[in-house]
């Protein structure tokens, strides 16, 4: 057994700074989660109308986010903000902001795709069974693109939560800094000590990640 | 990564760029919140806090590392400590304000004084002339320098009349390869990645000596017996120091005054003696304070 240098962890109240940091990037990957897939939803909906001028800004909205690297999203609203208009978002506040923007543009491209992925026969078909419009939303369209979503969002959130480790460039003390401050802080007492702490990260990530894709797999075997 | 280094450039260069251009207009507004910085607003224009604004609000929020051992990391009951916060700890005494510490990272801490995130960057900021255009520097209160370290027993006290067949180790993109290829262009240089890389080198005698900044070499021979500090400061003697942002004369000053009071007590070596001496031992105390801001 190699020394991973876990004892660090036992130092002070080492364990409970790196699970209050692990709480700071949960929050801040769920609170935009429930933010983001809502709105996703509806401008997925909106991508598939035809009006063409909305359309097309929700494509440069779309493209604008996906091409740029999160950690510019995080520094123009965290800094640009302040340069541009002179508020003062704390840097929670911008994570949630640009997490969000982020989560809703994935997630309305993700809605498009699985709604358009629903084959026209399925809308004829309950057309001609005599359905409604909104019964055929309600019964056969949305139960499907639903299941279809699902392992799709999974990524997606998993993704959200996983890319907080870059808010601690906006003075955010979430569980990577947490980390890096622990490791520095016993760099000569325990100098491997690095190993064993980023195990430990790796470990509390997965625990955060894997329930949710249990869900996504409990979910998609009901629905089937 | 290096092009999302670039993306990551240009868009920032964007947002300056356009920050520069409505930053006439922009008034500073501020919002209350729990985890944020104490009240940045400000009379005018300005995005920094003067001097009565930052002691009426009762708190000074000030930029140190979390994880930069032992300037200024966070203990493991969670309080912030070492040689910059033992010295922010006292400007906030002093001032009569409670300190609210800010993580920073290398990378952003002149973005932080120019928005007026904190009043005063204590980050191991090192002054350098194209830092200057952007931040005011206070007057300092360590010096930095490079080191060469090498085994005890074939000392380098000089890498003047070192030859092609002694190579001497860096690690790339530090200021010591920078500094080695302009001012001896005929040293053989071995290059490494990381300090640990540098540091196996070292010690299985692929060089024959170590160029880093020397506050690292003399740490890493205080903890390593055979290998000696032959040359404690190399080249241009660069200075640390406290900084404001641009146009902060009021707290400049007050900056400027506490660090010549201070001189009086000797209470930057005290403050060594406290935070860095564990680490660099005392032998180098002089070498690394400086007293009242006045540089020998």
């Amino acid at each position: 057994m190699p020394d991973l240098g876990l004892e660090v962890l036992l130092k002070g109240s080492n364990i409970m700074r790196l699970l209050a940091g692990l709480w700071v990037a949960l929050r801040i990957s769920l609170i935009s989660v429930a933010g983001s897939i809502p709105i996703g939803i509806i401008l997925g909906t909106l991508m598939t109308g035809r009006n063409i001028v909305l359309k097309a800004i929700l494509k440069i909205y779309l493209e604008f986010i996906r091409i740029m690297p999160q950690l510019v999203l995080l520094f123009i609203v965290f800094f640009g903000s302040t340069r541009m208009f002179g508020w003062q978002p704390t840097g929670e506040v911008s994570a949630v902001i640009v997490f969000t923007l982020w989560g809703a543009a994935e997630m309305s491209d993700l809605v498009r795709g699985a709604l358009i992925s629903i084959p026209l026969h399925q809308y004829e078909s309950s057309e001609a069974l005599g359905l409604s419009k909104t019964q055929t939303y309600w019964y056969i369209i949305i139960p499907q693109t639903l299941r279809r979503l699902i392992p799709l969002s999974i990524n997606l959130i998993t993704r959200m939560i996983k890319t907080t480790s870059l808010i601690l460039m906006i003075g955010v003390v979430e569980i990577m800094k947490v980390a890096q401050q622990i490791i520095e802080a016993n760099r000569r007492s325990s100098p491997t000590a690095a190993f064993g702490v980023y195990l430990v990260v790796f470990l509390l990530y997965f625990l955060a990640c894997w329930p949710i894709s249990l869900l996504a797999k409990y979910l998609e075997r009901k629905w089937r | 990564m290096k092009n999302l280094n670039r993306i990551a450039a240009i868009g920032l260069a964007l947002t300056i760029t356009l920050g520069l251009t409505a930053c006439s207009g922009a008034s500073t507004a501020s919002t209350n919140g729990s985890a944020e910085p104490a009240d940045t607003a400000s009379s005018g224009d300005e995005t920094y806090r003067t001097l009565d604004e930052i002691k009426e609000s009762g708190e000074i929020n000030i930029g140190v590392f979390s994880d930069k051992s032992p300037f200024g990391y966070v203990d493991e009951n969670g309080d912030y400590q070492g040689y910059d916060v033992y010295f922010a700890d006292k400007l906030a005494e002093d001032l009569g304000v409670k300190a609210n510490y800010i993580s920073t990272e290398a990378a952003n801490r002149i973005e932080y004084l120019q928005t007026g995130k904190v009043d005063v960057i204590l980050a191991n900021f090192t002054v350098t002339d194209e830092r200057k255009e952007e931040v005011d520097f206070a007057l300092p209160y360590m010096n930095v320098s490079l080191g060469v370290v090498s085994p005890s027993d074939s000392e380098v006290t000089s890498l003047d009349n070192l030859t092609k067949n002694a190579p001497v180790i860096v690690i790339s993109g530090t200021t010591a390869e920078t500094y080695l290829i302009e001012n001896y262009p005929d040293l053989t240089l071995q290059k490494y990645d990381t300090y640990a890389n540098a540091k196996n080198a070292l010690e299985n005698g692929n060089g024959v000596a170590w160029v880093n900044d020397n506050t690292e070499v003399i740490a890493f021979a205080k903890d390593n017996s055979g290998f000696k500090v032959g040359i404690p400061s190399l080249g241009s003697n660069d200075t640390i120091a406290p900084a404001v942002t641009k146009g902060n004369a009021t707290l400049l000053d007050w900056v400027n005054k506490e660090i010549q009071t201070l001189g009086k007590d000797q209470f930057f070596h005290k403050d060594y003696e406290e935070t860095l001496v564990d680490t660099y031992g005392a032998d180098y105390e002089e070498e690394l304070v400086v007293e009242g801001g006045k540089t020998k």
